[in-house]
Parts: structure tokens; sequence; C-alpha cells
């Protein structure tokens, strides 16, 4: 690890003034389970970094208005626990139990998951996230892309985003309050996600001098449902995973939401699949007609075929679960 | 006359039974030490600068900034320009600095200048077929891999004579070589092959090692009611240590070191460390209480070892402390070679198996892999095998956990039971038809095949692959044998009664995790005839007696009967001693529960205490060894079999393997503590459902590194990974009187064979190459050719 500045502002004014205009100068510090890990592999190397843990009281959970406000310091692990979550959003409550291990969830916060960086392993192996060979062509398509994108792949960005839990927030309608110098703004967590063209951009609409604050989830009458694609049974990244939404009109859906994660550099939402499902009752055969619509556009970029029949599982599954069908 | 034999089991009171582990305690309660937790006042920390190419040669080293830089203490460039580097993750200079904070930033100040050499990392691509054997001068490593692959010795010899070599072999090499056990015919051999120059310009990633015929398979193959083909394999894998190869050195006085080193060879490291470092063996002390595994890849210093020696030197003596960070541990502190190859299998009409033909390739890195043992355990009455080595950049081979038996094992078992599925036979009654085919111990086989499948429910889940599970989830039975020698080593221990009745006992060997500190102890107990708690145990020290480096199951069987041994004469010895106040011949008396008395008698005995102070003012000590002809019989003994069974649930829409459950039947003579070689059984299940389900070293053809250094996706199973495990040992005079055997290696032979077994039963397809990935999965379930009536793999 190279070495740092630590700051620890007492207020988000403070935290925005500490924070730097590039995105090299400085980052934001929460439970740094992600930061610690980029900056001892050298991934990363700020020259400051600003500790948002004591900005102010970002830790609760409030129902407000007609949203539930997550502050963006809440811990993983507390708002897995937490009773609101569980009643009024069983699909969150389920990812975020899936996420991580107990001791990464205790110490992750809300805030910091949405603003992860990929796992993409060019990248963690310091090769850069859109990585290039001497020739300037793409790392990732000449070598080893079995983790990599079938959606929204048609460069230069290849990773899929890591978060399980923004595909969960995005489908439930999510907003993020975010605060920067010109004060607090408010956006869409689907319109919060993006495709970075170059290595200077990130995988947010965030500025290098702006820090997320609060997660609003508008209390919906939905039936949600969540399902990954693991192979372990703990502590390890999905190969897809899909969350949904469902509004209903008694047996029928009458709009859906379906949000997949781990297949594309942003969280994809599904609109052909939703468009698909409308009208009709969730069973095996209108969820898997629903699984195929997600993925019609997906292309295997030579290693990761199999990717799309895992997140046409995940869809089909997720739809299932919604429904309250059970599943393996 | 002293009874060296183990005792009978109405005479054991620990032997063969269920005893925690003594240090158990230590290790729970964080108050065991491993090397990596010696941080002594004034420690240097060491640190590496590798080579971030698979295949570069050294053009210039830029140490001067980082050795200006205050805190650093020793600087060492290991190789410098002109120097060829064979995989990423080599070092090129070594550093110690006063924090890991200073040596971090100097290894960041050191500019090294490469040329970027062509690389080969990718080794599961068939190789070409046109490869000639192999026709150069041999080389050690060809007559390494000879052994390793059990060529015939006139073979080696013959290869030696017409091929000849590129350097004559010096007489001292050759005498090393004979100190390996290289028989006299290799030997003389060896000393009168021709010196002959290497063709030039052979750049070929490949080299055909080895083509072998026994029998006539032609003919075989023609006459064959069915020929099953398929394409097995597995990849190259790296050991995890958690904890990573390393050492701290310190020069306690100009001339001695002390090196505590994460090793699973006390006694061996001296002597490895004394010619690099141009001091006696004498004057190194190496020490050793707890290690954070091994499995095969520690049994040298390795460079980091003899580096934290040097740059310790080079700061004044100071301790320095160098141990890999996991990115160097998993590129190159050791890989288990990969394995692949194309079978066919022919059977005659009633299923017997008549021909095995293979075509088989492999790497362990820069040089090459060897040809595992096929066919594994079955000797086919006629054989063809060809195999090729691939000479990859992926970083040195290392012994892994019985070395080339799970890659024998799975392409062998896996060839056999799509043989069986050709035939149209339910693969147990296959096996246990061509029992006879695994020669002496075929009767064991079977008895543990019929054991297995009850333990697992054989007969109830078993189904064929043309009748598959309905739904998604599809299950599946499948099954394997292996077998291991697992004699016991080398070792001597010094076990001493003091006259107040302390016992201690000295012995150079180290605990592995697998519990050979309380197996002396009950050894030690039992032929005493005194509880174990009485009795001080001294080990990981290479200042007592020598005994083997713990590896190939040879550590149990070594320290037990050297324990055996030296308890028996003390024990003896003290008898003479007390004979006399007991108004007995030392021959009548017996110990039992730390009363010396007349056999027999239940009064007017001696407590141990009293005994041991007719011992006189000086302690005795005796000498215990292994083996040791003047003290029959041998208490150890060599080769076991085994049976292992999974049950398997494989999504079909996701290609996710999960294991149900997973049964081990084994065999293993003499059980001195059943709980931890129960638990040696279940830790080689889970290392087996881990390297059969997950693991890989992804290589990255454009860079040639490892894309998964990590332990992110480099997975391992956890706990609910891993199913229901049942462990049964066979037990009983008969296995009692075969002595005592080692278990390290054998129980994780199986899993890869029987899980993808387990897996093709469940799919009705092959899954060629392990790990059983849903990629894997899903690509096999997609063949043209994956339908319930496949038999074979995917051609």
């Amino acid at each position: 690890m190279r070495p740092f500045e630590y700051a620890t502002p007492r207020s988000r004014e403070q935290a925005v003034g500490l924070l730097g205009r590039n995105w090299n100068e400085s980052a934001v510090l929460a439970g740094g389970t992600d930061l610690l890990a980029l900056m001892k592999d050298d991934v990363v190397a700020p020259k400051r970094l600003v500790n948002i843990k004591q900005m102010g009281n970002y830790r609760d959970v409030k129902v407000e208005g007609n949203d539930l406000r997550i502050g963006a310091l809440v811990t993983m692990g507390d708002l897995a626990e937490n009773p609101e979550v569980a009643k009024r959003f069983p699909a969150l409550h389920e990812a975020l139990w899936e996420a991580a291990s107990p001791q990464i969830r205790n110490v992750a916060t809300i805030g910091g998951n949405l603003c992860q960086r990929p796992r993409c392993w060019y990248f963690r192996n310091g090769m850069g996230l859109m990585p290039k060979d001497a020739g300037g062509q793409s790392l990732v398509l000449k070598g080893d892309n079995r983790y990599h994108a079938v959606l929204g792949n048609d460069g230069p960005a290849y990773f899929v985003s890591p978060s399980t839990v923004s595909p969960v927030l995005i489908a439930y309608g999510a907003r993020v309050r975010i605060f920067g110098a010109g004060g607090p703004r408010e956006v869409a967590l689907e319109k919060f996600y993006r495709v970075p063209q170059s290595e200077n951009e990130r995988e947010f609409d965030l500025q290098p001098n702006e820090v997320v604050t609060d997660v609003l989830v508008p209390l919906a009458d939905v039936r949600a449902g969540y399902y990954e694609v693991r192979q372990k049974e703990a502590f390890d990244w999905p190969m897809a995973s899909c969350a949904v939404a469902l509004r209903m009109n008694g047996n029928t859906v009458q709009e859906a939401r379906i949000v997949l994660g781990q297949v594309a550099p942003v969280p994809w939402i599904a609109t052909e699949a939703a468009q698909a499902l409308a009208g009709k009752s969730v069973d095996e055969q209108s969820a898997m007609a629903a699984a195929n619509a997600a993925l019609a556009a997906a292309k295997s970029l030579g290693h990761n075929k199999y990717k799309i029949t895992v997140a046409k599982a995940a869809v089909k599954r997720a739809l299932l679960n919604a429904a309250g069908h059970k599943q393996a | 006359m002293s009874q060296y034999s183990w005792p009978e089991e109405s005479q054991r009171k620990y032997i063969g039974k269920s005893v925690s582990r003594v240090d158990g305690p230590v290790k729970v309660t964080g108050r065991a030490k491993y090397t990596q937790d010696f941080n002594k006042k004034g420690l240097l920390y060491g640190k590496l600068v590798t080579c971030p190419h698979a295949h570069a040669r050294v053009v210039s080293v830029d140490v001067s900034a980082a050795e200006k830089m205050p805190g650093v203490k020793a600087l060492k460039v290991v190789q410098g320009p002109g120097k060829e580097i064979h995989w990423a993750g080599d070092e090129v200079v070594a550093l110690a600095a006063v924090s890991e904070q200073v040596a971090e930033d100097a290894a960041r100040a050191i500019a090294i200048q490469y040329e970027v050499l062509p690389h080969v990392v990718v080794d599961e691509t068939e190789p070409p077929k046109d490869i000639k054997v192999a026709s150069g001068p041999v080389t050690a490593e060809d007559i390494e891999d000879m052994f390793g692959n059990q060529v015939p010795l006139e073979e080696i010899a013959k290869a030696l004579a017409e091929r000849g070599v590129s350097t004559k072999f010096t007489e001292s090499q050759l005498k090393e070589y004979k100190g390996y056990g290289v028989p006299d015919s290799i030997i003389s051999a060896m000393r009168d092959a021709p010196v002959r120059e290497a063709a030039a310009g052979s750049k070929s990633p490949y080299k055909r090692t080895a083509t072998q015929q026994e029998g006539d398979p032609d003919a075989a193959f023609q006459q064959a009611a069915t020929v099953s083909e398929g394409l097995y394999g597995m990849p190259l894998i790296a050991h995890c240590c958690l904890e990573s190869h390393g050492a701290v050195s310190e020069w306690t006085d100009p001339g001695n070191l002390l090196v505590r080193i994460s090793t699973q060879n006390v006694s061996g490291i001296a002597a490895q460390m004394a010619e690099p470092l141009k001091v006696p063996a004498s004057s190194i002390r190496v020490e050793q209480q707890h290690i954070g595994g091994g499995f095969g890849s520690k049994f040298g210093p390795d460079s980091w070892g003899i580096l934290s020696a040097e740059l310790s030197k080079l700061a004044g003596g100071a301790p320095v402390k160098l141990m890999l960070d996991r990115r160097t541990e998993q590129q190159a502190a050791g890989a288990r070679p990969s394995a692949y190859a194309r079978v066919r299998i022919a059977c005659d009409r009633q299923g017997n198996v008549t021909a095995w033909d293979s075509s088989s390739w492999a790497t362990g890195g820069p040089t090459g892999g060897g040809m595992p043992p096929l066919p594994y355990v079955f000797k086919v009455p006629a054989q063809r095998k060809v195999h090729t080595a691939v000479l990859t950049n992926t970083g040195p081979a290392r012994a892994w956990r019985a070395p080339n038996h799970p890659q024998a094992c799975l392409i062998t078992m896996a060839a056999l039971d799509d043989a069986a599925a050709k035939l149209g036979m339910d693969p147990l009654e296959f096996f246990q038809k061509n029992i006879q085919l695994t020669g002496p111990r075929a009767k064991l086989y079977a008895e543990e095949l019929n054991i297995a499948a009850e333990l697992i429910g054989w007969k109830q889940n078993w189904h064929p692959r043309t009748r598959l599970t309905q739904g998604h989830i599809k299950r599946g039975l499948g099954l394997s044998l292996h077998t291991w020698g697992g004699r016991g080593h080398e070792s001597h221990c010094d076990l001493t009664i003091h006259p107040d009745g302390a016992v201690d006992i000295k012995m150079g060997t180290q605990d592995l995790g697998t519990g050979t500190r309380t197996a002396v102890l009950m050894v030690a107990a039992d032929s005493l005839g005194i509880p174990m708690q009485q009795i001080n145990l001294y080990i990981g020290d290479s200042r007592y007696p020598m005994s083997g480096g713990s590896g190939g199951s040879t550590t149990i069987g070594g320290v037990s009967a050297s324990t055996r041994r030296a308890a028996v004469d003390a024990r003896d010895q003290l008898l003479a001693k007390v004979a006399p106040a007991l108004k007995s011949e030392p021959a009548n008396l017996e110990i039992v529960d730390g009363v010396v008395r007349v056999k027999g008698s239940t009064a007017g005995g001696l407590s141990w205490k009293q005994a041991c102070a007719k011992i006189g003012a000086m302690p005795i000590t005796v000498r215990g060894n292994n083996p040791d002809k003047t003290k029959l019989p041998d208490l150890t003994n060599s080769g076991v079999g085994g049976v292992q069974m999974a049950d398997v649930s494989v999504d079909t829409e996701t290609g996710i393997v999960k294991i149900n459950k997973m049964v081990a039947v084994q065999d293993v003579g003499l059980v001195i503590n059943e709980k931890t070689a129960a638990s040696q059984v279940y830790g080689a299940l889970i290392m087996g459902i881990t390297y059969s389900l997950f693991e890989e070293k992804v290589m990255d053809p454009v860079t040639g590194r490892m894309l998964n250094p990590n332990m992110e996706f480099y997975r391992l199973a956890g706990l609910a990974d891993t199913g229901e495990l049942v462990v049964r040992f066979m037990r009983g005079p008969e296995q009692d009187k075969r002595g005592v055997i080692g278990l390290g290696e054998p129980p994780v032979v199986s899993p890869g064979a029987a899980i993808s077994n387990a897996v093709a039963n469940a799919i009705g397809v092959r899954v060629p190459s392990l790990p059983l990935t849903p990629d894997r999965v899903l690509a096999a379930l997609d063949q043209p050719t994956a339908n319930a009536t496949t038999a074979g793999g995917a051609l």
C-alpha cells in the first residue's frame, strides 16, 4: 500500500471539501472492504482517504413519506437484519443475506456496496478496467473472458457490474441521494450506473468530490423475487443474478421490472422480458419466455456462452420466486 | 527378549481408540505459534520483486534508489541481467527493511527492464499427433520423469545408451542419485552414457516422453465386442497453503543460523541450506512447531528460505521474515501438474476389459509433466500408452498430495465407467467383474466396494444413464478406487525416563496438523503403561534426532515405529532395575495404568514414580529407530486400497454440481488414532471435492499471468459445499497384523473420479475435464451427442 493522507470530516460539507476533483486524488472510505483490497493490490492509490463514517448520521433505516430511507453508512449486516426491510422488501433482504460473508457484511456499508468496483480479473490484477495489449486490442476479448459480460458487451467495457444488491434496489425503483459541492441531488439508481468509455471514467454517475448519502426505496405494492446463480453455497460471486418486482392485478402481471446482475457492465434492465410478461400470469412457461426475451440480445465473448444459459435460469427462478413458486 | 510387535487389542489403552489431538487447545486459543507469528523486536521485513512476465530475459536491474532509502537494511539482486525467467512471479530482487511499508516503497523504487519472450501457458489443447519421440540427449529431468512414470529399468538404460547425455554425470552427482535410491544398473548406465550434443533450435513446447506397449492391443481392439472412447483430464491447480511459504532467519552469531521455517521437513532443511549459504549444516538450527499446510509443497528451504538467511547476513544478523504474499504463493509456490488423455477401452461380450489405449499429455511447468501411472490399479492385459509432456511457463510443479495418482485415477476410472455405460452395465457390477485385474488386493477391493455400496445406497439410488431423474435437478452416483504405498520413513527418537518419573521424547519430526504429536504420545503411553499426559514430547527442532520429511504418507509409520522401539527398550531397562524390589524377573513384570507389578497380580506393585526411583542417579535414555532390523518385526507396511462413492445433484439449467454425500471406505492396516485418522479422510474428501468442483490456475493466454492468484476466483469449498461425508475404516485383526501404514494420500486420490462418474451418471454425458464448473457442465450438455444414450465423452 502506498502512503496516503487520512481525514475524518465531521460534516458532509467538510467531506466534500476534502475530496479532490480527480479520481486519483482522493477516495471515500466507508466500510473499506473493497477499497483497502484495491489499495493493497496497488490497483488504486489515492493520495487521501476521506473517512466518511463520522460525517453525520447516515446509519438509520426509516420510513419517510412514501420511501424507506436507508442511510449510506448502514452496514449490509444491519440492513439484512432490519425487520422493516425483511417485511417490506423480502427480495432485498434475501440479496443482502446472500452477499459475501458475515464478516464482510458486518463492515461493508450499503453506500459502498453500490459504489464498489468491478471484480474483473484484469482490473484486479492491475491491468486496467479496459485492458489492452501492446497493439491496442482488448485483453478481455483475446484472453479469458469466462466471467465477463454477455449483454451490453460491444466494448470498450466488458466487465460486469459487481453489486448483487443494486439490481434488487433498481427493481424496487430505488433512488440515491448524493451530496456534492452544489448541494444534494437525487438520481434514480438505474440512471446512476453507466458504462465508462475510458479508464478515467467511473461506472457510476458520481463526481470525484461527491458522496452517496442515502438510498430511498419507494414503498410500493409489488411482489418481488430474487435469485442468484452461485457455484459455492457461501462467499462467492454469482455468475448471474436477477431481481424482479411485479405489480399484480390478481394473478396477472400488470407491470414487471426485471433487472439482471453480473451480466453487463451495468445492472441490466430487461425491458423486453418485462413486456413479454405483461398481462400474463407467472408460470414455468411464461417465466421461461421472459428469460429468453431477456437474453435475446446476449452474445458470447468466446468463453462465456454458458452465462447466457445461467442468466436465463436466474430470470426464470426470480420470477417464479416472486410468484411464490418454490425453487431449488 | 523385548517384544517390539504391536500390542494385542486387549493390551491397548490408546492405540486404535479415538483421542482428541493434544495440540487442539493451543490452536483454537491462538497460542500456537506459526512461522508467520514470529515478530521479534528488531525484525526486518523481507520483500520480493517478482517478474510480471511469463517468459522474459532480464535486461537491466537498477536498485540504486531503493538501496539509498532510509530503513532498507539489505538488498540482493537474485536474477541479474541476462537471466532467463520462465514464469510470472519468479523473484528478481529480494530486500529487507524495517517495516512492511518501507519494504514495499523500496520494491517499487527498483527499475527492472525485461526483454519479453514468447510464452506457452495453456495446456488443455491436445498436442499435435506427429510429435517425434524425444531423441536428444537424456537430461536429469528426463531421468526423474522416467522414474516417476515407472518406466522399466531396461528402457531407462536403453535410452541412456542410445540417446546419450549432454554433459557427463560427475561421480558426486552419481553418488547423490544413488543416495536417492537409483539402482546400480542405472547409475552405471548414466556413467557410461555417451556425450551427445543437443539439436539446436528445437523450441517446441511438446516433448514425447513415453511410448509403451504390453501384449497385443491391436488384436484386442479388433476382437473387442465394444470399444468405448473418451477424453478426460484435470488442470493445473495450486496448493493454496493457508500459511504461505517462507521463513524467519537470523544469525544468532556470525557463524550460527536459526531458521524458523514453514516446512514439512524439519530434519532435512539444514542440509539443503548449508551449501548455498556456505556454512556447515551443523551451524544451522531449524525450528517449527506448527504449520499452516504444506500438501507436498514444503520440503525444501526454497530460494525464499535461503534469501531470508542471506538478507539477514547482509543486515548484520537481524531476523528477516520473508513470507510469500498470496499472489506469489499462488503463482510460484507450487502447482499440481495437469493431465489429459484420450482413452480407448476394449471389452469382450461378458464385460471383461481386454485392452487399453491412451494418448496423454500433461504439464507441470517448464520441464513438462510426466505420464501418470496409466491405467491406474487395473492391469489391463493389452496396453498402448503414448505420452507428451507440454513445457509451459506456468510456474514450477511440486508434489501435491498423492503425486500423479488423482490424475491417473480420474483418467482410468472415468474411462472404465464409460466402458460400463457403453456395455449397458452397472459400473459396480462392471468393476466387480474386472476386480481380478487389480492384482493381490482384489478381494479387499471387492469387499470395500460392497461396503461402500451399502453406505451410499447404490442399489436404491443408482440408475442407468439411459434413465435420468425427471426435472432439471439430476441425481447420480459414481465410484472409484485407489491405492498408495505409505510405508513408514526413517525415524529416530530419544526417549528418556528420569529418576523422578518424568518422561521425555525428542524427535526431529513435525506435525502437519495430522495429529503426529498425539499419535507418538499414544504409542509411547501404551508401550510404557502410563497415561499420555505424563509424557513430554518435543518435536519440530533439527537438534532432535532425525525423522523423515512428512510426505508420501510416511510419517505415521515412521514415528510410531521408532517410538515403539524406544519405549519398549526404555520400559525393559526400567523393569530390569525394578525387578529385584518386586522379587521377580523383568520378564515377569508389567506396567498397567502407571503401576509396575508382577504379571497378573492385582496388589503389591510399585507406582511409576516409585519404580523410577530405582533407576539410580542418572536417567535412562534410549534411541528408537525405524527401520531397525535388529528389533523386528517390521512395524510398518506398505500398500493400501480404498473405495469411494459420490452422490451428486446436477442442476441442468445452471450447470452447478452439488455433493449430496460421499462415502470413503479405506484400509490402512493398524489404526493408531481413529479420530485423527478419520479427520485425515474427511480433509481429503473436502480437498477432493474442492479440486473436483472448483480449482484451477487460470492462466491468461495473452500476458501469461495467472488471472486468479487469490482466494476469490480461485475457489475453495466451504463447509456447506461438502455434503454429508461418511468415513469407514477396515478394522480388525487382519488389518492390525499388517502394521501401521500412512493415510495422508490415499483418500484424496479418488474424489475426482467418483464425482466425475456421478455427474456422468446424473446427466447421461461425460464432462471431460475437472473442475466440474457450470461452463464445462453446460458445454457437455450442449454437445450434439449429449443425450441419454451416449456413453463416452464428447470426442
